[in-house]
C-alpha cells in the first residue's frame, strides 16, 4: 500500500488509464497518465467543456474528534477553528523556521450522522512528510486527551478523487449529486449522496475547487466504487464534449491560472510572503509551527518575489533558468510553458523585488540564449465570469 | 521519401543521402515518426543558420514540446546548406509528413566516418521496439 518499498501506487483507475491508451508517468510515486491524446487538446477541452482528471494521488488525511478543530489550527497557517460547515480553505504547513512544508486544502464537513471532520487534501508528494510531522504533533497523549480527542487518518487509498473542470462541469455533474451544485459558492463543499446505481447507495465529498483556472468541483469517493463512477462521467461527458484529461494538462492549466505548485514555485526554503501567499497565514491567535518565524519574515524586506513572466520570443524557458535585469542576476524561474491559450511562452520564477514590477523587461537565460521577456501579471489566464 | 530506405541515428533523427551537383554527399536530416508519436504537442523548433559546421553527435537545434526540450543531433559532420525554415511556423508539416517536407537541414557531409554508425531501417525499428517494451 505504501511507497516506502519501492513499488509503485497505483489509483482505483490505474487499470482503466491502461485500457484507454493513456500514456503513464511516475508522478511522486504513483503510476499516473499524462496524457491520453494531446496535451493541448486536453487543455482546450477544459477550457471550452470540460475535464475529468484522476487526482487519486493527491494525499487525503482525515481529522475528527473533539479536538480536531484546535489541533488544525495548531498545525495549519490558516485559521481554522471558525470554520463553517462546508467551507473549504487553502492553507499551509509551515516548518518552524517558516518554510512552506506543503500547501494544502481544508474542508469542513458533516458525515451522514451529523458528525463534524476536516478533511486536508495534501500535494502526493508531500504526503508522507505531512503524516510524519502529523504524528510528530499528535502524540497519544494529546490524541487520547480526554475530552480533546482527535483521531486521525490517512484515507487517501481509501478514498479515490476526481476533478472535474470547465464551463460544463454544473451541467455533467448535477443529476449525479443530490445538493444545488448551482448555489454552492467556490471554496464551499459538502457530503452528498451520489445519485448512480454505480455508487452502490455511497456517498462522496463534494467541492466547488479546482487546480485549472476554470469553474469546477473535485469529488472524493470510495475507492471501491471509484473506477465504476467515473465510468458514469465519462459516458455522460462524452455527450457535452467533456473528456478525461492528465496531468500534463492539468500542469498547463494550472501554470495560465498562475497557480503555485509545490516542488517548482515552493519547497521548504520558499516563505508564504515571498510566494505571494501571505494571505493563507493568520499570525495572530492560534500558535502554530513557523509562526514567530513568520511574524517575523512579515515585517522584513523580501529578498526575493515570485512573478508571472512572458518570453517575447517562440522559445519557452522552463524552470530553473536564470532571469537578469541587463547584466545583473535577477531570479530564476520555477516553471515554464508554451500556454496552449495564450499560444506565448510563460513562465513563473522568483526575481528580487526591484525588478518585480508588472512590465519589468528581463532576460531568461534559456540553455545559453538570454530570451526577452517582461513581467506581467498574474494569472495568465482569467475565464470570463457571467 | 520512404522511411524504409533511411538511415537512422540512435537519437531518433532520419537521414537520406544524396549527391549534389559538385559531386559532395549530403545528408537530408529529420526526426521519425517514432520520435515525433513520442513527443507530441509540438511547440517550437530551433534550426540553425546556413554556413554553420557540425558534428555527428553533437546538437543542431531544438525540438519543444509542451512537456519538454530535446535536442537535434547532428548524425553526420558537415556543413549546414540548407535550412528547412517554414517548419518554424508549420510544426504540424512534422507530424504530417515527417520523411518528405518535415526534414529539419541538409547537411554536406566532410566526413564519412560517422554514416557507418547509422541503422538501416529494420535495426532502427528494433530499436523502437525495444524502445516501447522498456517504457
Amino acid at each position: 500500500m505504501e511507497a516506502s518499498d519501492g513499488t509503485i501506487q497505483k489509483t482505483p483507475l490505474y487499470q482503466w488509464h491502461k485500457d484507454h491508451g493513456a500514456r503513464i508517468v511516475d508522478f511522486a510515486g504513483w503510476a499516473m497518465p499524462v496524457q491520453y491524446s494531446s496535451i493541448i487538446q486536453e487543455h482546450e477541452t477544459t477550457r471550452t467543456t470540460g475535464g475529468l482528471a484522476d487526482i487519486s494521488h493527491m494525499g487525503r488525511l482525515r481529522f475528527e474528534g473533539p479536538g480536531a478543530a484546535v489541533f488544525l489550527a495548531e498545525l495549519l497557517t490558516r485559521r481554522v477553528a471558525d470554520m463553517t460547515l462546508g467551507q473549504i480553505r487553502y492553507s499551509l504547513v509551515t516548518n518552524d523556521s517558516g518554510g512552506i512544508m506543503d500547501d494544502v486544502l481544508v474542508g469542513y464537513y458533516h458525515n451522514a450522522q451529523g458528525q463534524p471532520y476536516y478533511v486536508v487534501v495534501v500535494n502526493a508528494s508531500n504526503r508522507q512528510k505531512i503524516v510524519d510531522w502529523v504524528h510528530k504533533h499528535l502524540p497519544r497523549e494529546r490524541a487520547e486527551a480526554p475530552g480533546n480527542e482527535v483521531l486521525f487518518t490517512d484515507v487517501t487509498h481509501l478514498w479515490a478523487m476526481f476533478a472535474i473542470q470547465g464551463p460544463r462541469s454544473v451541467v455533467l455533474l448535477q443529476p449525479l449529486i443530490e445538493v444545488d451544485l448551482r448555489s454552492m459558492k467556490y471554496y464551499r463543499g459538502a457530503q452528498v449522496r451520489l445519485l448512480h446505481p454505480a455508487a452502490q447507495r455511497q456517498g462522496g465529498i463534494i467541492s466547488r475547487t479546482g487546480y485549472t483556472g476554470e469553474d469546477g468541483f473535485e469529488l472524493a469517493l470510495g475507492a471501491p466504487i471509484a473506477a465504476a463512477f467515473w465510468e458514469v462521467l465519462v459516458e455522460m461527458g462524452e455527450p457535452l464534449g467533456v473528456r478525461p484529461t492528465g496531468l500534463g494538462a492539468r500542469d498547463t492549466l494550472r501554470l495560465e491560472a498562475g497557480m503555485p505548485l509545490y516542488g517548482h514555485e515552493l519547497c521548504e526554503k520558499t516563505n508564504p510572503f515571498e510566494a505571494g501567499l501571505g494571505f493563507a497565514c493568520h499570525l495572530v491567535g492560534y500558535d502554530f509551527p513557523g509562526r514567530d518565524a513568520l511574524l517575523k519574515l512579515e515585517k522584513e524586506p523580501q529578498r526575493r518575489t515570485r512573478v508571472g513572466l512572458q518570453l517575447e520570443g517562440r522559445r519557452p524557458a522552463r524552470e530553473h533558468c536564470d532571469i537578469y535585469a541587463g547584466e545583473t542576476l535577477a531570479g530564476k524561474t520555477t516553471s515554464g510553458t508554451m500556454s496552449p491559450t495564450l499560444k506565448v511562452p510563460i513562465a513563473m520564477g522568483y526575481v528580487s523585488p526591484e525588478f518585480s514590477q508588472t512590465g519589468t523587461q528581463l532576460l531568461i537565460d534559456v540553455r545559453g540564449r538570454k530570451e526577452p521577456a517582461r513581467v506581467v501579471e498574474l494569472p495568465f489566464y482569467q475565464r470570463k465570469t457571467k | 521519401m520512404k522511411p524504409e530506405e533511411l538511415l537512422y541515428s540512435k537519437t531518433h533523427e532520419w537521414v537520406a543521402i544524396a549527391t549534389d551537383e559538385a559531386g559532395a554527399k549530403v545528408a537530408t536530416v529529420g526526426i521519425s515518426a517514432f520520435a515525433l508519436e513520442a513527443l507530441t504537442d509540438l511547440v517550437f523548433v530551433d534550426l540553425p543558420q546556413v554556413g554553420r559546421s557540425v558534428s555527428a553527435g553533437e546538437p543542431f537545434g531544438e525540438i519543444e514540446s509542451v512537456k519538454a526540450v530535446s535536442d537535434l543531433y547532428s548524425p553526420v559532420d558537415g556543413e549546414i546548406v540548407e535550412v528547412n525554415s517554414t517548419l518554424v511556423d508549420q510544426l504540424e508539416t512534422l507530424s504530417d509528413d515527417p520523411y518528405t517536407s518535415g526534414w529539419f537541414v541538409k547537411i554536406r557531409i566532410a566526413d564519412e566516418t560517422a554514416l557507418s554508425g547509422l541503422m538501416d531501417h529494420a535495426a532502427y525499428q528494433k530499436q523502437c521496439e525495444q524502445e516501447m517494451a522498456d517504457e
